[in-house]
């Protein structure tokens, strides 16, 4: 099991993802225009795990809602498997930074919710949710309300509902940012184990640059808003992967100081702007 | 809640046997405290009911009170029981409160079933809520009692009229109220279902009306008192039978302990309704945090 299983490094004719130049508008409260993104350009491969991080602001969920089909661009286009997105299209997965299960359904019938909503029959349903819910570990408590878990295994319910619907494209938006340091660690590794049994493309949105670099295969430097990708790096670190060694390694630290040096400009800008924008 | 937490520390009690004994011990005391602490709030409502129906009564009794206006409780005790065992006026009393209560019951259901669609619809479709809302709000304004006078002309003096006045007014607060849930709605959680591949249909009825069911539910508890104001004013406007039409006939015959033993059949049907709204809430609104519920008990 070492290195990657040989079809996930084959360029395949189409990439997952492909954005090109896309500027992304909105309308502020006082009738003015934010320019979230500008000029993006992005490509993520079949089967791909790719980190995107940038300073606070830069537009990184936005890209996210661009890809989902959540919002449209506001120029430029975006691809899905070579199909142009118009709309939520079918075999993508959205794991939300704040808590999006549904908090009046149990653990059951959150997982059970996609293949629902796809008209597959009840009791077919819940015996793939049965055993999505074994395999994030929380068996046992598929008739829990989400208030009666932790947030860890909140997250873990938010994974297995997402990977329920076999999405080709799983969408993350600092999903552990509000975990604790190890509950965090173990749901990173948690994520890869997951993913690497699918043939699944990441794009994991994240501030951290530690956790974006032990998850990727690449990571794309965001600058600071309006976000246009600065620059990419590949990490070609072995799987499988520790997340809570792997930081240890030498050419971890190589490549975090390669990346943070692009990052560290980025953040320092959007620093500046916060602090004037506060004075 | 707190009798839950108790069963978790006797569950938690075996895996250490030295103090296995002292945690049963602790929970114990904790049940004994929530025992007595019960017993204590039952006591003290006995209490105040004792001070406030027996001061009425000495006072009444000493002159302080005057009898003819204010009555006094023993003889409000004994309209009911008159009315009980040898019926009213209007004939027996059950079929009085039977009569009320269908007319609030019907009121009730008509106006909240109505206020949910009517607040769905419109918190879903904003063109359609700027378009209507100063015909809500103007609507809203007028002072909807008044509405029984026509409904009992244009609708007759059957139960019709009663349970229309009462639904127009349980319709606006429970519209209201739904209204505002559903434009307060979590907007990740209608993204996520979206993304998961809910369409329309399913996004109301599995996201938006469970979210917005606790304003909801909320409102009914207010509602339901609405609905028996208007099923008793609309019998004051015209009726042969209910409990407000027993009120109206007291007043006439200057009975005052009639109208007061009228008004403590419609409190006790209220308490009654009161128990089992909430009882449909805790049904309802399982999902919750049991902690929300402690808070809100009185």
């Amino acid at each position: 099991m070492n290195g990657f299983p040989v079809h996930r490094r084959v360029r395949s004719m189409t990439s997952a993802i492909q954005l090109r130049g896309v500027t992304k508008r909105f309308l502020t409260p006082s009738g003015g225009v934010y320019t979230a993104l500008r000029d993006l350009n992005m490509t993520v491969e079949p089967g791909e795990f790719c980190a995107v991080v940038g300073p606070t602001g830069c537009g990184k969920s936005t890209t996210l809602g661009l890809i989902s089909g959540l919002e449209p661009p506001s120029e430029g286009e975006v691809d899905v498997f070579g199909k142009p997105v118009h709309g939520i299209a079918d075999g993508i997965g959205y794991v939300f930074q704040t808590d999006a299960v549904f908090p009046w359904k149990t653990v059951l019938e959150n997982v059970a919710a996609g293949p629902r909503y796809h008209g597959v029959a009840h009791r077919e349903a819940r015996n793939r949710a049965k055993e999505w819910i074994a395999r994030v570990g929380l068996a046992g408590f598929e008739d829990r309300y989400p208030y009666q878990l932790s947030g860890g295994m909140r997250k873990r319910v938010a994974l297995a509902q997402s990977l329920i619907n076999g999405p080709r494209i799983l969408l993350m938006d600092e999903p552990f940012s509000a975990l604790d340091v190890q509950t965090r660690a173990l749901m990173e590794n948690e994520l890869l184990n997951l993913w690497s049994a699918s043939s699944a493309s990441v794009v994991f949105v994240t501030h951290d640059l530690e956790e974006a670099i032990s998850l990727s295969d690449r990571v794309f430097v965001i600058t600071a808003g309006p976000g246009t990708v600065k620059s990419n790096y590949k990490v070609d670190l072995p799987r499988p992967r520790n997340v809570a060694e792997i930081r240890f390694q030498p050419h971890f630290i190589e490549i975090y100081e390669e990346i943070w040096k692009d990052l560290r400009d980025e953040v320092l800008v959007s620093y500046e702007r916060q602090k004037r924008g506060a004075a | 809640m707190n009798v839950r937490s108790a069963a978790q520390l006797r569950v938690a009690a075996p895996a250490v046997q030295e103090q296995g004994a002292r945690v049963v011990d602790l929970a114990g005391r904790r049940r004994r405290e929530l025992r007595r602490r019960q017993l204590t709030v039952y006591g003290l409502r006995l209490a105040v009911a004792v001070v406030i129906l027996g001061g009425w009564e000495l006072g009444s009794r000493a002159g302080v009170i005057d009898k003819f206006f204010w009555s006094q409780p023993s003889d409000i005790a004994a309209t009911l029981w008159r009315w009980a065992s040898q019926g009213t006026d209007l004939g027996p009393l059950y079929e009085q409160v039977l009569v009320t209560m269908e007319e609030t019951v019907g009121g009730f259901i008509v106006g909240s079933i109505l206020g949910v669609i009517f607040g769905v619809v419109l918190g879903r479709n904003r063109l359609l809520a700027d378009v209507l809302s100063p015909y809500i709000k103007g609507a809203n304004a007028i002072p909807r009692v008044v509405v029984g006078a026509l409904l009992s002309v244009s609708l007759g003096l059957d139960i019709k009229a009663k349970i229309a006045t009462a639904s127009i007014l349980v319709f606006f607060v429970v519209f209201f109220n739904a209204f505002q849930g559903v434009r307060e709605v979590e907007r990740s959680l209608i993204a996520n279902a979206r993304i998961l591949g809910a369409d329309n249909r399913r996004l109301t009825t599995e996201i938006i009306i469970p979210s917005a069911l606790s304003w909801i539910v909320a409102s009914l508890h207010t509602s339901f008192g609405l609905a028996l104001v208007g099923a008793v004013v609309g019998e004051l406007f015209g009726a042969t039978e209910g409990v407000g039409e027993l009120i109206y006939l007291s007043k006439n015959l200057f009975d005052t302990a009639g109208v007061l033993a009228g008004m403590g059949l419609l409190a006790a049907m209220a308490l009654v309704a009161e128990a089992l709204i909430t009882a449909l809430e805790n049904r309802l609104i399982r999902w919750r945090p049991s902690a929300t519920f402690d808070e809100r008990r009185i």
